[in-house]
């Protein structure tokens, strides 16, 4: 006999049926019905403080495993709360799978308790949506829900389920083959594009390739190394690829653009040949685009053809998956024999490397440096750590500085640039690795906005370590403020002393350690790695004036990179 | 520059919305727009009038929607356009005469005549309403209503004189 359920132990099913493990939310009014089965249900559920942080937590999740994040939360207040979460994942291309609760079908329009237009509010802010209107269509749409999150370019789903429909009965059924005419993602890139791309590679004299996100979401590292070495062709890796390809590989220089460093910057400035995977010309890498990489050829692949051509011409467009089309070049590049010998190339811009290094100073007595501490955390975790950060001075220094050996090991809020990413994205990711040392790199800016979900890290064991850099600023407007308004200063002063970031851990229920001097340094993070029964946040006093460098201010010439505070006219 | 758009879509619900929401927060302008049936149930049929140097990157973002299906620019001369539009005149019984002789030339059909106004519905490429509408526009126009525009490919093997009643 055909099984009769709810639609609430339909939609709980389908999402076991889709090999959710985790679920990340908080319960309301109109998602009620949706928590009862899942006290029977095998899926964990990581109860949220806040339900942007249940968003963020599933975003976390997300790139730490590769595999869709699911959050959970009620109608109203709460499907708005979650919004920026899934805006933070549309703009980084993250799959999640969102479940709103929703008033019932008859109160829909009518200014119910609890009630936002989600469907509306959601829709630019997700690859695609959905409200569900009867029990019936569960199955079918959390299969497309998930099959949309995961496929061609990644992105946030939203599912609307009003309380009407999880009470009503339906007769289960598998969900079946998903059905969108209009929905037919590139895969193999078109192999006359493949051979125009290799003939552009092969005459190029300074090619450089642009390394995005998109190669890490497409799981092609490893075909991205042998293409790298066959090719050697010198490497930028954007914020969003950091360990698309090992940092101690000669050819990688970094992240380039605003705060890149200035060899990554310069090379494609100089370049002949941009050859770009994944990656979209973002203001942020190219500064003026205008001045950007003025004598550069461009060859696109990307499995988004709106990005082809959106900001920068391309002279040869792939359309297709990283992973699949880097096989094509390398099958192609194979066939075509030796390759241009770029040792002058490749000579240049080790020189300029050498000449131009990310420098900092950590004067034995002075204030603690933010590079510091990441270098000292770098050095005593052997790099075998996942670091998430929020946003801000602290981000920028430990995507410079930190060395990335490994893809997914690296997350942070890069497109939207959403403060307060780091502390659920960084639970969301050790629930996700649970063998792996996940620490969040924060401000104390960023810290502030989404500390409580440190509660959630205590009640639901999930020994993530946070160290704050405190330095008692917004940092990075402050920056801004310091080199572009005269040192006007106006409200990015936070204050040194409150929170008591020691005492607000233990509240919240772990382990609170401080360094106020870079002698302390050391010994702290050697005591925080040592437990793992419980989260810890160490604060390092850090110095309020230190400024990110280098520096291409917004809307200037790569031309232009200022490399230290005594450059900037 | 206006540029013509056939975007095919699943007849959902919402789907306006997502395709209206899009040319909104991509910065795109919409001059007209006209959605209805198609030969097929399941599909709908926008035709989007926009204007803007060029619409590869609309076409794009367009196709990116997940229920567009099929997206076709219309180059110049290559579709038949279709509009209809409703429009009142001052009409002075002295006057009266010469505005109806001017409308039969035009083949706009008065489908309401009152004490001071007649008004007529015209139907044709979107050039035949703007003459008419000039040709109107010096008795007064009291009211307007435009519908947006409605084009289909030509049938390429269409006969060539069939292009010209067009």
């Amino acid at each position: 006999m055909p099984e009769q359920l709810t639609g609430a132990e339909a939609l709980i099913r389908s999402l076991e049926y889709e090999g959710v493990e985790v679920v990340f939310g908080m319960p309301g009014g109109a998602i009620l019905m949706a928590y009862d089965p899942l006290i029977e249900s095998p899926i964990r559920h990581v109860l949220a403080r806040h339900e942007q942080g249940a968003g963020h937590m599933a975003s976390g999740y997300a790139h730490a495993t590769g595999k869709v994040g699911v959050a959970v939360v009620t109608s109203g207040p709460a499907a708005t709360n979650l919004l920026t979460a899934l805006q933070d994942a549309y703009m980084d291309s993250v799959p999640i799978v969102a479940i709103t609760g929703q008033v019932a079908t008859t109160a829909i329009g009518n200014d119910a308790f609890q009630e936002a237009h989600t469907w509306g509010m959601s829709m630019p802010a997700t690859k695609h949506n959905e409200l569900i209107t009867s029990a019936d269509e569960i199955p079918d749409i959390i299969r497309e829900a998930f099959h949309l999150a995961s496929t061609g370019r990644k992105g946030p789903v939203l599912v609307d389920v009003p309380k009407d429909v999880l009470a009503a009965t339906m007769t289960w059924h598998r969900p079946g083959e998903v059905r969108l005419p209009g929905y037919r993602p590139a895969v193999k890139g078109h192999p006359r594009q493949v051979k125009a791309a290799v003939d552009l590679i092969e005459k190029s004299e300074h090619p450089v390739l642009y390394v995005g996100g998109g190669v890490i979401a497409a799981g092609a590292a490893e075909e991205l190394e042998q293409f790298a070495e066959m090719t050697q062709i010198p490497m930028v890796t954007t914020l969003m690829a950091r360990g698309a390809f090992p940092d101690s590989h000669p050819l990688n220089l970094g992240m380039p653009g605003m705060h890149g460093t200035y060899t990554a910057t310069t090379a494609m400035q100089r370049s002949d040949l941009l050859v770009t995977i994944g990656a979209r010309f973002d203001d942020r890498i190219t500064g003026d685009p205008k001045h950007f990489a003025p004598e550069a050829k461009v060859i696109h692949i990307d499995i988004d053809p709106a990005e082809i051509g959106k900001n920068r011409f391309a002279d040869v467009p792939i359309v297709g998956d990283a992973k699949t089309v880097l096989q094509q070049l390398i099958t192609e590049t194979e066939r075509r024999g030796p390759q241009p010998n770029r040792e002058a190339w490749l000579a240049t811009v080790h020189e300029w490397q050498s000449t131009y290094p990310l420098s900092y100073e950590q004067e034995a007595d002075g204030p603690i440096q933010q590079q510091y501490v990441i270098e000292e955390l770098l050095r005593i975790t052997g790099g075998d750590a996942t670091i998430v950060t929020g946003v801000g001075q602290h981000q920028m220094w430990a995507s410079q500085l930190w060395r990335f050996e490994e893809p997914r090991r690296w997350i942070n809020s890069g497109g939207l640039g959403t403060m307060g990413y780091a502390i659920p994205a960084a639970i969301g990711a050790k629930v996700g690795t649970p063998d792996e040392v996940v620490i969040a790199i924060d401000g104390d800016g960023c810290f502030q906005m989404t500390g409580t979900e440190l509660i959630t890290a205590a009640t639901e064991n999930i020994p993530i370590k946070i160290a704050v850099m405190n330095n008692a600023s917004l940092g990075m407007v402050k920056q801004w403020q310091n080199l572009f308004y005269d040192g006007r200063l106006s409200q990015v002063e936070l204050s040194p002393t409150v929170p008591d970031f020691v005492k607000f851990a233990e509240a919240c229920g772990g382990v609170g350690l401080r360094a106020d001097h870079p002698s302390e340094v050391a010994g702290v993070i050697e005591q925080a790695l040592a437990i793992n029964d419980r989260f810890v946040v160490v604060e390092f006093t850090c110095d309020p004036e230190a400024m990110v460098f280098p520096m291409v201010p917004a809307g200037g010439s790569n031309d232009d990179i200022i490399l230290s505070r005594e450059d900037f006219a | 520059m206006k540029h013509v758009i056939a975007v095919i879509v699943e007849n959902k619900p919402g789907v306006l919305a997502r395709v209206s929401s899009m040319f909104a927060r991509r910065g795109f302008n919409i001059h007209s727009l006209t959605v209805g049936p198609t030969e097929d149930d399941a599909m709908s049929r926008m035709t989007v009038v926009v204007d803007g140097p060029e619409m590869e990157q609309i076409i794009k973002q367009l196709y990116k929607l997940v229920h567009t299906v099929k997206v076709t620019e219309f180059e110049p001369g290559t579709a038949i356009e279709r509009e209809i539009m409703l429009v009142r005149v001052n009409a002075d019984p002295k006057r009266r005469g010469e505005i109806l002789d001017a409308a039969r030339v035009w083949e706009a059909r008065a489908v309401d005549v009152g004490v001071a106004t007649i008004t007529f519905e015209v139907t044709g490429p979107p050039e035949r309403l703007a003459d008419f509408l000039q040709l109107m526009n010096a008795y007064g126009i009291v009211s307007l209503a435009k519908s947006g525009r409605i084009a289909l490919p030509r049938d390429q093997k269409s006969a060539k004189k069939q292009l010209k009643t067009a």
